[in-house]
């Protein structure tokens, strides 16, 4: 395996059994870090697969939203539950933090979700 | 139309388990036709700018949801035009031709509308497609995947199972729940068996799309696949979701380091009112062009819970393959489906899996149910714990790796105490809930759920809840295994938690081997190119689809011989001719009295003797055993003991059972009387024949006598014991004379 760090930037060989017993591991350094799914876009591009790529690529930029965050804007996609501007202002939001992939991917939402009748009522 | 009762032929067949089937007349404005539906667009795609502004018949002011997404993200514009001019029939060709290799059939499909593969596709019969499949699936070593599952949720029984089936093979566990805040309790459960079974096994629990992340978030699963495309828009929006939300939820899990693939199948729409003339496989290749556009590595379909919707039309069956290969063809993993069960019939259930079966998939079920159908809480699936033994002999059969291997009974016993071992440890350390000795004891024991009396109802729901209040997570079952002495367990969940770190379980077609090594599109590429490329099992693997635990070697059979030895036959001196005319002599063969004590009725060599000496008493004449040493046909012992015989009467007798009544005149191969199926002759029937040997040797009339009938495979069952008695009986034969023998 490649020397490897998680999420939080502690090196993954650092975690062992035993350190997870002492509880000096958290969840976090068991976490995919945003370069390493980077890594894995080139590999996905380089066996004939762009779009899983791209798939990684706004996964890097969601590993540094919480849990909690990236549930509420996935509910937010469901049809039915947001306007086109709630939309717009996620994908605002996700820019300021760097998430141009994803931003993109709502701004699209807001703009079909409104010719597809798939806003909230 | 009368009333009239069928004629017997028909109520005979009106009986079979066929008939329980639905088959339905196609009916193209509900989407009930399997291909070439009333709306299935003409194959097209203009590109203006480097954006596709039509697709398929329908100009991008039209597009619905699903079109948008594909045309703005599904396809290789660099290759499209190259694509869609090449005639469906030659692109359809290269599928099963060697020299076109699999990496620029990738490359074209980049670029082909869904409508356009759908037309490919739909030119493949059903060995082309196999061919298709061993050469388009994207991993060379092809896997399986199981159901686990029970009607209580029942922790101990799901980690034995789950145990099991690791054992015995799959790489994939998939368990889902009947009650649904039960869901963390099921994840812990076989997360910990299948740690006990193997390492490298991957875990998924099937729930609602939030919580199944939720699950995966706190490293509980190491997977997700219930992630549902359908091919309407309204059928998507029915199902609560848009491509968007795919998307963004597919992404998600990458971000997690998550592997997941998402679901679709032809059918679902037609089953949900929602097919808008289409027909199953044009809305299936919408799907699979929607989830490589979406960045999903693969997908699980083939019909999945509405196979049987596609399995009641014509040409249904090749359709549900047909969405494989597409899968295969979009280079993305293909989880095969043959799930759902979609027919009562074990022949078409069988006759529905065996092309991919041969042909080989990344997963070959998308859930085997490795438990019990009653347990199967996806609903019974194609295959079955009952199945377990056919699929080895299957893969035996035919030489194929279908992901399963033999488990030996007393490993398996071994696991499934230890999984319930380590459940009890973690839920007690972790305040989940306690397990009574009794519970455990009939959890190993158990073939399935029904078995267990002593289960708490209400323990799996309290430990879900505590886990979700208490945000336990894989370390803290981790660190539970290790400080109850389960190190190897708590090894093997950390191994899983790092390979989410590194990542490359995400690529397309992963799994681990049990070496934590990945297999993937990446790793193990497919490069099949024609006989004596491609996948080709291990020596090692070779041996464990080869070695299942029913085979009997001649060895083995001497050995259940000699079990039976009562050396109550026992020779006496040299036979002589006799001049008595009641007479009559039973000839037995070479091993009789060695090396064969039992017949294949189970009935001694002893009994069926004395059955025989008993009938020709009955009628007055007297039996004299004499072994025949020099030959073991049954004819030659018959006629050789004839000769010997004062009234000219023999009745020969393989050790095995066979038996014939033989007259000294007649040519070796020519007898009076033959009992061939001598797994079937009875003691009764053995009295007959003496009776019978009798009234020919006194010029009587004998009782004409059936061999009896019987519709068992009777040489299935006998016929590999008859090659290794047949060796045994060889191997006694000597140039000695014929031996008088006595019954001790």
């Amino acid at each position: 395996m490649r020397d490897q760090k998680g999420f939080s930037g502690k090196n993954v060989s650092e975690v062992t059994v035993e350190s997870i017993r002492r509880g000096d591991i958290t969840l976090d350094d068991v976490r995919i870090h945003p370069s390493t799914l980077a890594h894995q876009a080139d590999v996905a591009r380089e066996n004939g697969n762009p779009q899983l790529a791209e798939n990684f690529l706004r996964a890097a930029e969601l590993t540094a939203l919480p849990d909690a965050s990236v549930l509420r804007y996935y509910d937010a996609l469901r049809p039915g539950r947001s306007t086109s501007q709630d939309l717009t202002k996620i994908a605002d939001e996700l820019m300021a933090i760097g998430a141009a992939k994803n931003s993109e991917l709502f701004r699209q939402a807001a703009d079909i979700y409104a010719r597809r009748g798939l806003t909230a009522k | 139309m009368t009333n009239k009762e069928p004629i017997g032929r028909f109520r005979f067949m009106n009986e079979q388990r066929v008939n329980l089937d639905g088959f339905a007349t196609p009916a193209p404005e509900l989407g009930l036709v399997a291909f070439n539906g009333l709306n299935d667009p003409k194959p097209s795609l203009t590109i203006r700018d480097n954006r596709i502004v039509e697709m398929d018949g329908r100009s991008e002011t039209d597009f619905d949801s699903i079109d948008e997404f594909i045309a703005r993200h599904g396809l290789d514009l660099s290759v499209a035009q190259e694509a869609m001019a090449i005639a469906d029939i030659d692109f359809a060709r290269r599928l099963v031709d060697p020299n076109h290799s699999r990496a620029d059939i990738v490359r074209l499909s980049a670029g082909m509308t869904p409508a356009k593969l759908a037309a490919v596709l739909s030119l493949l019969n059903a060995a082309e497609l196999v061919i298709a499949m061993t050469k388009m699936r994207a991993r060379r070593t092809p896997s399986n995947q199981a159901h686990v599952t029970n009607r209580s949720d029942d922790p101990l029984l799901l980690a034995a199972d789950a145990a099991t089936a690791a054992a015995f093979g799959f790489r994939e566990l998939e368990t889902t729940v009947p009650v649904a805040a039960d869901a963390p309790s099921n994840a812990v459960a076989v997360s910990i068996g299948a740690a006990v079974g193997s390492p490298g096994v991957l875990v998924q629990c099937s729930v609602e799309e939030s919580a199944e992340l939720a699950l995966g978030m706190r490293g509980l699963v190491s997977y997700a696949e219930t992630v549902s495309l359908y091919g309407t828009e309204q059928i998507f929006i029915d199902g609560d979701d848009t491509p968007w939300s795919k998307a963004f939820l597919t992404s998600a899990y990458a971000s997690r380091g998550i592997k997941m693939r998402v679901t679709s199948g032809g059918g679902s729409e037609a089953l949900m009112g929602g097919a808008e003339k289409c027909s199953m496989f044009y809305l299936e290749a919408r799907c699979v062009a929607l989830a490589r556009a979406i960045g999903a590595q693969g997908v699980q379909n083939g019909g999945i819970d509405s196979a049987a919707v596609a399995g009641a039309v014509p040409g249904g069956v090749r359709s549900l393959m047909a969405e494989n290969v597409m899968v295969m063809l979009r280079n993305l993993e293909a989880c095969t489906g043959n799930d759902a069960l979609m027919s009562e019939s074990d022949v078409r259930r069988t006759s529905r899996t065996h092309p991919i079966f041969i042909g080989g998939s990344d997963f070959i079920n998308s859930g085997f149910g490795s438990i019990q159908r009653y347990d199967n809480m996806f609903g019974p699936s194609q295959w079955n714990s009952e199945d377990i033994d056919d699929f080895l002999a299957m893969q035996r059969d035919w030489g194929v790796d279908g992901g399963l291997r033999t488990a030996d009974e007393v490993e398996v016993e071994r696991l499934r105490r230890r999984a319930t071992e380590a459940v009890t440890a973690v839920y007690s350390w972790l305040g989940l809930g306690d397990f009574s000795p009794e519970w455990a004891e009939q959890a190993i024991d158990a073939a399935g759920s029904k078995d267990i009396s002593s289960g708490d109802l209400m323990l799996p729901l309290t430990a879900a809840r505590t886990i979700m209040e208490t945000n336990v997570t894989m370390l803290d079952v981790i660190a539970a295994l290790a400080e109850n002495g389960f190190d190897l367990e708590a090894q093997r969940c950390l191994d899983m938690l790092k390979a989410r770190v590194a990542g490359d379980y995400l690529q397309t077609s992963a799994i681990f081997d049990e070496e934590m090594n990945v297999l993937s599109l990446v790793t193990d590429p497919n490069e099949y190119s024609g006989p004596g490329t491609g996948y080709q099992p291990t020596p090692a693997r070779q041996e464990q689809i080869d070695t299942i635990r029913q085979q009997r070697s001649v060895a083995d059979l001497l050995v259940e011989q000699q079990s039976f030895e009562s050396k109550n036959i026992v020779a006496t001196g040299t036979a002589e001719i006799s001049y008595d005319p009641r007479d009559v002599v039973i000839g037995v063969s070479p091993a009789t009295g060695k090396d064969i004590w039992l017949t294949l009725s189970g009935l001694s060599v002893a009994e069926a003797i004395k059955e025989i000496l008993a009938g020709l008493e009955e009628e007055g004449c007297v039996g004299r055993i004499v072994r025949i040493n020099d030959s073991l046909d049954l004819g030659m012992i018959g006629l050789t003991a004839a000769r010997l015989s004062g009234s000219g009467i023999s009745v020969g007798l393989q050790a095995k059972g066979t038996a014939l009544i033989h007259r000294r005149d007649l040519a070796p191969l020519a007898n009076l009387e033959l009992y061939s199926v001598a797994p079937t002759i009875t003691r009764e029937l053995y009295r007959m024949m003496g009776i019978n040997a009798g009234r020919h040797a006194k010029g009587a009339t004998p009782e004409p006598v059936r061999n009896p009938y019987s519709d068992e495979a009777i040489e299935a069952r006998y016929h590999t014991k008859v090659v290794s008695l047949v060796a045994i009986e060889r191997n006694c034969i000597t140039a000695d004379n014929p031996e008088l023998m006595e019954l001790g």
